[in-house]
């Protein structure tokens, strides 16, 4: 007889049909139902195939601790692996497939594994595949080969290469109170908090708030459960200051009690709408936690234990009460603990028939005798199933059982049964408890692992704390509530509750050895055996075992297979459970979505920086490229033009009249105070102290260790007033540096940095007619070399604006570097646009830019690489011998001054090929092979003044190379060709045209 | 003890797999020793493996504080590769990798070291120049390298976002094919099984608690389990090195700890073939063979002893990976965990004879640890049974720092957390 | 992780930019002790357990912070401005 649907109960609306398909079949369940419930109510017992043996596996568990029941979803045109059928609410038009199967879910052929089982056993990769000395399959070809058919017919879903649509979005939070767990417990201690007007959050991870009242079918104040619950869940959600998150996991506990959770928005919708995301990333900080996070029902190990059909009994019994289904006709109850009886009493008011309660115990307690007579059955004490038969469960065998020794005796008996109902007891759900630090401590009566001490600031209610009654629950979740408000422990009556009074210590017996194979980790197929065999092979610490085994490290993180798993390596040890230990839970406590923790961020990762003039760059054509995280021009190409055409006549236009270049993305950094001048002295290794007033100089800084650190012109613009530029890439990292060398090393000097990067917009205006351009159109200041000298500034107005004109030079030609505010930006760069005009004006990018500097020798980010001193790079002539500076006490090291280090060469192609960035140079009588590199090319550009294809290297040696041949070699790129080494100033060396 | 074998599984299958004997003896500590290796990660049983295979020193203690491989060798993302800028990096790391073609034959233990290739993915003009230069240094110094276009790329790891709307489109790649990844428990416990096999004595839950000495001379160690004379004291407990060196009254060195996370998915079918890096960030990802994709980046930037890593990081990790893989977004994340790196002032290792006298010490692996065992493994052992360096070692000094020369990869100087 | 800035309040981890041990004292300008150089630059005692430590609040304020903090547990103890901090011990 398959499951179906009980014609009353549960809280499903029975009036309202949800249609969905599984593999294509179309069912239909109601509104309320879970996918799993829907399914059972469609008589779907088969749901998923096991990792390793393709084992036809179904529904076990409810809720999140489910480990066979994973299916993928389709929606939104993509696929998503892997998610529980017990976690997915049913909705219209819900498409889900099963997993791990082909052809069908029914006929499988993965499932030819389970033939090679014993072979299959733990360890069984490690021991195999080792391959041959010599051949084609030598070393670890063989493996390889193997490998590509055992990784098929691992994993679980199928995930698609479709990029996720989906927007997700992030909250952060901040309450007094967190509450973590909705069920009595939870809502009792949010509102213990909230009525002494706390800030609460309260998260609960299910669709609906209540936790077991839902389903227990006890009583609360003299009502339902369920509507206590619900009653105070609705007064809870209309308090100012409690917010209450459902569909909510908190899933990871960190450092200083933030807590991250994930809020599923629009799931368990048909159709999100538009503006909603899928998903909330929160992450909250709470003054106080407290964790409410109830406890997780265990199997019993036993021959046979995952066929489709058997269920934790906690699990048939809320799929009957909460969602009015009967996952069987005849059910036999298997348990070592009381909660079971309880869970055959709600399936037989559901209207199954119980066919035998078998309970490893040899006494058990009144309140169990008496539900064993409500179910009308005469429990079998001192038994145990040893084995189960039938494609779906037709059978279960039992034998006598001895909870003292653990063996088993006497005959075989079989039970006809189409469903079996498992308990091993109930554990602590201490993940979030363990994540925020410390070890877990076992509790003998509860058979159980109770949180750590607190090493944060959290405190437990309910069954997390070993209560395991509704009573508890009510009394250690107002205390919890209260002591985290600050208040004293209540005197006031808690609710009445009307529960059985069971008994919550299981029996210490969480495996039945009987022979056959008996699963302690469903999803992942460890078996008993695979156990005792990690144990036999020396895998005795419970690490080696996780490691040895996958025990515990599937999707569903070993909820259910922790404990059942420790006891068995416990008993092959000899040891008692507590002293095996237990492994660290870590975040997430139940998977989550990538994208979610993305959140704002997929699809965008970062943000654009862009300059003032970006717009119009746009508008004339130029072709963008990364720098950081700023997007230039790389060159406005005209139609047809190649990148090497376009930049070869936007440096001509440079060298023949005039061009401009958008150089707002330098860094700028504002140094002012009586001690800017000393400040610049110590960081930079020349001298800034002597710079007059109105006058740039190039500098160059090192790091503490000797190294070059970044290069740039620094401008005084008064007497306490400098204007620091740096290399767009170091913007940031030298404005760190300079404030820790005054916060931290010079905390005397008075001085204040404020970065301006984004206050200026910049342009360069260079070429021989650069002075005609900007005589055309500033006002208020002369530019003649007198008034303007080479470094000199001046200040004036571009049609309206003031501007900052400083005659620097990048590209060795006369030229003028005109800042302005960035709102001034666009504005001032038309200007200049304009007033070009007749000159011939051309905007060059950083082709250009790059062709021009190559051209002079000068070095950018390329060849301060972080690994160069001054002296590689012919910058010694900075280095002041009049102060010390940053980086001069180390510079000297014998590392750094060696005569093998790579330094800066110019090269010149001989075959007239270009040449690539990254390419390397060996010598000339290489004759076999590549031969020995003896540096590489940091640039290259086709040199429009050389008519050559150029570039600048670090080669060893350097300057000792000039005028030798030497080869380029590049097999990256299939390039080797002849160059000759020579001075990297290719053009203008004595500097005559800018200054001119 | 029984060869690992098809066979050997076949007739322990008939056999109810009653025959397996233990991976290696729980052995008790005995007085003394030619060497005894401080740490029983995966560094410390390589020496141990190299010392008594190679050099025939097998009067060998490996002390290991908690379980066999409890550190860094199974906390990693598996990563084996070269593709390395400097000459001495790409030396000793092409060793490493050329050990690793053949460790699982030599060790009879499957760690399952698979060549599918580590691509880096450049995102901009200078990016690309850097890589070029890289896998040109590699193919240089004899190990391979390839540059990939981004059609090319887009056929070799479909799913990478290769389109010109990404935020840091693509714009090539390199890859170096004989790159891939293992099984990092199992190069522990293959380590540990062929040394053991050997005659190495592994002793697990035994804490070095201080060092014997001699005047300077170190002459063994005092442990939770009683002291013992080593003729050579070996010290490989990267993460912890600090700790262990105060103990020999060394109070600093150019090490900083600091706590790297590392991450998995849920199971799914093949879905990425190599490893990726995503070179607008600092992301690495890859598929197990259990079909997790296991991925990490870049350190949680603060000096940390906790195998805990922040949620800032897990954030921007993720926000990498959606970038570079945007179909990742739908999948989840199963498991984060941590592992405590020595940072070195350099990014590169260190792998001495020193500094005190009867002592050695192989430590400052930054991310690097992994990859590199074999050849830790290998030349550490070269160096203590010869007391001179093997010459991929040889550049691998604590006194570099002192001479200026330094071996700094990302060019980022002195500070441990950037390299 | 969060840390209480002096000026601004508790603030995230995420604000912060680390940088690194404080116990270590840079030579006078002038030094040309090599030795007292390599130390500053190279040498870390970076314990486990307590440890001082410069924090910038580059999200924020952007002061530094001297912080002494538990490595091993993340636990913070104190977190002060350093200029002041070192103001008062010079």
């Amino acid at each position: 007889m398959s499951p179906r649907r009980a014609a009353a109960g549960g809280t499903i609306d029975r009036s309202r049909p949800v249609g969905f398909t599984f593999d294509g079949v179309k069912m239909s369940g109601h509104e309320g139902d879970m996918l799993a419930s829907a399914l059972l109510a469609n008589g779907v017992l088969l749901v998923g195939r096991s990792f390793k043996y393709h084992r036809p596996r179904g529904i076990f568990a409810a809720g999140a601790d489910e480990p066979n029941a994973l299916v993928t979803v389709l929606r939104d045109g993509i696929r998503e692996p892997n998610i529980p059928a017990t976690q997915i609410e049913l909705h219209e038009g819900l498409r889900v497939e099963s997993q791990n199967r082909f052809p069908s879910l029914d006929y499988d052929f993965g499932a030819l594994a389970q033939l090679a089982g014993p072979l299959l056993s733990a360890g069984f990769y490690y021991k195999t595949f080792m391959g041959p000395v010599a051949g084609p399959l030598k070393g670890t070809r063989l493996w390889m080969f193997c490998e590509r058919f055992i990784r098929r017919a691992a994993g679980l879903g199928r995930a698609d290469h479709k990029p996720d649509p989906a927007r997700y979005e992030r909250m952060n939070a901040f309450c007094e109170v967190l509450v973590v767990g909705g069920g009595v417990a939870g809502l009792m201690a949010a509102e213990a908090a909230a009525k002494s007007g706390k800030r609460v959050i309260l998260a609960e991870q299910e669709p609906r708030l209540g936790g077991m009242a839902r389903w227990s079918g006890e009583e609360i104040g003299s009502k339902p459960a369920r509507e206590w619950a619900e009653g105070l869940a609705a007064r809870l959600a209309r308090m100012d200051n409690v917010q209450v998150l459902s569909r909510t996991t908190v899933w990871g506990y960190y450092d200083g009690n933030t807590l991250a959770a994930l809020e599923r928005v629009g799931d368990h919708l048909p159709r999100r709408p538009g503006d909603m995301p899928r998903h909330r990333h929160w992450t909250i900080r709470a003054a106080k936690v407290i964790l409410a996070t109830g406890s997780i029902e265990r199997p019993i190990v036993f021959p046979g234990n995952d066929r489709p059909g058997i269920m934790l009994a906690g699990a048939a019994m809320r799929y009957a009460a909460e969602y009015g289904v009967l996952p069987g006709e005849k059910i036999a109850i298997f348990t070592n603990n009381d909660s079971a009886y309880r869970a055959a009493t709600v399936l037989k008011a559901a209207g199954a028939s119980i066919a035998a309660i078998i309970d490893v115990r040899k006494e058990i307690s009144t309140a169990a005798q008496a539900l064993a007579g409500e179910a009308g059955v005469v429990p079998l004490l001192g038994h145990a199933v040893v084995g189960t038969s039938g494609k779906r469960l037709q059978r279960v065998i039992l034998r006598r059982f001895d909870p003292q020794t653990g063996l088993v005796s006497g005959d075989s008996r079989p039970i006809s049964a189409d469903f079996l109902a498992v308990s091993g007891g109930w554990s602590p759900a201490i993940h979030l408890a363990s994540q925020a630090g410390g070890k877990p401590r076992w509790d003998d009566f509860l058979q159980a692992f109770l949180p750590p001490v607190p090493q944060q600031d959290w405190s437990g209610a309910g069954a997390l704390t070993g209560g395991m009654t509704t009573a508890a629950a009510l009394k250690t979740g107002r205390s919890a509530g209260r002591a985290a408000a600050g208040q004293k422990p209540s005197r006031a009556r808690l609710p009445q509750t009307e529960e059985p009074g069971l008994d919550p210590s299981p029996a210490p017996v969480l495996e039945i050895r009987a022979g056959g194979k008996a699963f302690v980790d469903f999803q992942h197929d460890v078996t008993a055996d695979d156990v005792r065999l990690a144990h036999r092979e020396g895998f005795v610490s419970v690490e080696h075992l996780k490691r040895y085994t996958t025990l515990g490290m599937a999707t569903d993180q070993g909820r259910t297979s922790n404990v059942p798993g420790l006891a068995i390596l416990a008993e092959a040890r000899g040891i008692s459970i507590p002293e095996a230990g237990t492994t660290r839970f870590r975040p997430p406590y139940s998977p989550v979505p990538i994208g979610a923790l993305a959140a704002e961020r997929h699809r965008h990762f970062k943000p654009d920086r862009l300059t003032p003039m970006h717009d119009w760059h746009l508008e004339h054509g130029a072709r963008m490229m990364e720098a950081g995280l700023w997007h230039r021009p790389q060159i406005y190409g005209q139609a047809g033009e190649t990148v090497e055409q376009a930049y070869v006549r936007e440096a001509k236009a440079v060298r023949e009249a005039v061009g401009i270049v958008d150089v707002s993305t330098l860094g700028k950094i504002a140094v002012k105070g009586p001690d800017a001048a000393e400040f610049l002295d110590r960081v930079y290794t020349n001298i800034f102290s002597t710079l007059k007033v109105g006058r740039a100089r190039y500098g160059l800084m090192l790091r503490e260790d000797g190294i070059a650190l970044d290069d740039g012109t620094t401008w005084r613009l008064g007497e306490h007033d400098f204007l620091m530029t740096t290399t767009t890439a170091n913007a940031g990292k030298v404005m760190q540096h300079l404030e820790y060398y005054l916060d931290l090393v010079w905390p005397e000097l008075r001085v204040h940095l404020t970065s301006v990067t984004d206050q200026w917009a910049g342009a360069a205006v260079a070429g021989p007619r650069s002075r005609d351009v900007l005589e055309a159109c500033i006002s208020g200041t002369g530019i003649d070399d007198e008034t303007l000298p080479f470094m000199g500034i001046v200040h004036g107005e571009i049609d309206g604006a003031p501007v900052m004109v400083c005659r620097l030079s990048f590209s060795g030609e006369l030229a003028y570097e005109v800042y302005c505010g960035a709102g001034h930006g666009i504005h001032v760069w038309e200007a200049l646009m304009e007033a070009g005009g007749p000159f011939g004006i051309a905007p060059y990018g950083m082709e250009a830019l790059g062709a021009l500097r190559i051209e002079k020798g000068h070095v950018t980010g390329a060849e301060i690489d972080g690994r160069t001193t001054a002296r590689d790079l012919y910058l010694d002539w900075m280095l002041s011998k009049k102060k010390p500076f940053i980086g001069s006490a180390l510079m000297d090291r014998e590392g750094l001054i060696d005569k093998g280090r790579i330094r800066l060469v110019g090269i010149v192609s001989l075959d007239d090929r270009p040449l690539g960035g990254g390419a390397h140079i060996v010598e000339d009588s290489t004759s076999e092979g590549l031969g020995t590199s003896i540096g590489h090319i940091t640039a290259f550009c086709y040199s429009p003044q050389l008519e050559r294809y150029i570039g600048l290297a670090l080669v060893k040696g350097g300057k000792a190379r000039h005028g030798t041949r030497a080869r380029v070699s590049d097999p990256l790129r299939d390039r080797f060709g002849p160059v000759e080494i020579v001075s990297h100033h290719f053009f203008d060396p004595e500097g005559k045209r800018m200054h001119g | 003890m029984a060869e690992y074998s098809a066979l050997s599984l076949l007739k322990n299958a008939f056999s109810g797999n009653r025959g397996w004997k233990p991976a290696w003896r729980k052995a008790s500590p005995k007085p003394a020793y030619d060497v005894i290796v401080v740490g029983g990660g995966g560094h410390g049983l390589a020496t141990a493996y190299y010392l008594a295979a190679e050099h025939g020193i097998r009067k060998v203690a490996v002390l290991e504080k908690g379980w066999l491989g409890s550190g860094n060798i199974g906390r990693n993302t598996t990563i084996v590769r070269s593709n390395y800028l400097l000459p001495e990096s790409i030396r000793f790391y092409d060793h490493s990798v050329k050990l690793w073609e053949n460790l699982s034959h030599q060790l009879n233990y499957n760690v399952m070291f698979s060549q599918r290739g580590v691509l880096n993915l450049a995102h901009s003009p200078a990016q690309v120049d850097d890589y070029i230069r890289r896998g040109n240094a590699m193919r240089h110094e004899g190990g391979d390298g390839i540059w990939l276009s981004p059609a090319q790329i887009a056929r070799y790891a479909p799913g990478v976002d290769v389109s010109s709307s990404a935020r840091f489109p693509v714009v090539g790649g390199l890859l170096q094919p004989r790159a891939g990844t293992a099984r990092h428990d199992a190069v522990a416990w293959g380590y540990a099984r062929a040394a053991d096999r050997l005659g190495v004595d592994i002793i697990e839950n035994c804490e070095v608690t201080g060092f014997l000495r001699d005047g300077d001379e170190i002459t063994g160690v005092a442990t939770s389990r009683g002291d013992i004379r080593g003729k050579k004291v070996a010290v490989a407990v990267a993460g912890s090195t600090g700790r262990v060196m105060k103990l020999a009254g060394i109070e600093n060195l150019p090490i900083e700890s600091h706590v790297l996370q590392a991450f998995v998915s849920e199971s799914i079918k093949p879905f990425v073939d190599c490893v990726v890096t995503f070179g607008a960030g600092h992301l690495y990802m890859s598929q197990s063979d259990k079909g997790g994709l296991v991925f990490g980046g870049s350190l949680d930037l603060y000096n940390s002893y906790a195998q805990r890593g922040n949620l800032p990081l897990v954030e921007e990790v993720m926000s990498e990976i959606t970038a570079m893989f945007p179909a990742v977004a739908k999948l989840r994340l199963l498991r984060s965990w941590g592992g405590v790196m020595d940072m070195s002032m350099d990014g590169s290792p260190i792998i001495t004879k020193g500094p005190l006298p009867g002592m050695y010490l192989n430590c400052g692996w930054c991310y690097g640890g992994f990859k590199a065992t074999p050849a830790s493994g290998y030349s550490f052992a070269w160096t203590i049974a010869k007391d001179e360096p093997h010459p991929i070692n040889a550049p691998f000094t604590l006194s570099r720092f002192e001479r200026g020369v330094i071996i700094d990869e990302k060019g980022q100087g002195p500070t441990p957390k950037l390299h | 992780m969060l840390i209480s800035c002096p000026h601004c309040g508790p603030r995230d981890l995420a604000e912060f930019t680390y940088q690194g041990d404080a116990t270590r004292t840079r030579p006078d300008l002038a030094s040309t002790d090599t030795a007292a150089w390599h130390a500053y630059v190279y040498e870390r005692p970076n314990p486990a357990g307590l440890h001082r430590e410069y924090w910038q609040h580059s999200g924020g304020c952007r002061s530094h912070l001297l912080v002494v903090r538990d490595t091993v547990s993340h636990e913070i103890a104190s977190a002060k401005f350093a200029r002041k901090a070192r103001e008062m011990i010079g």
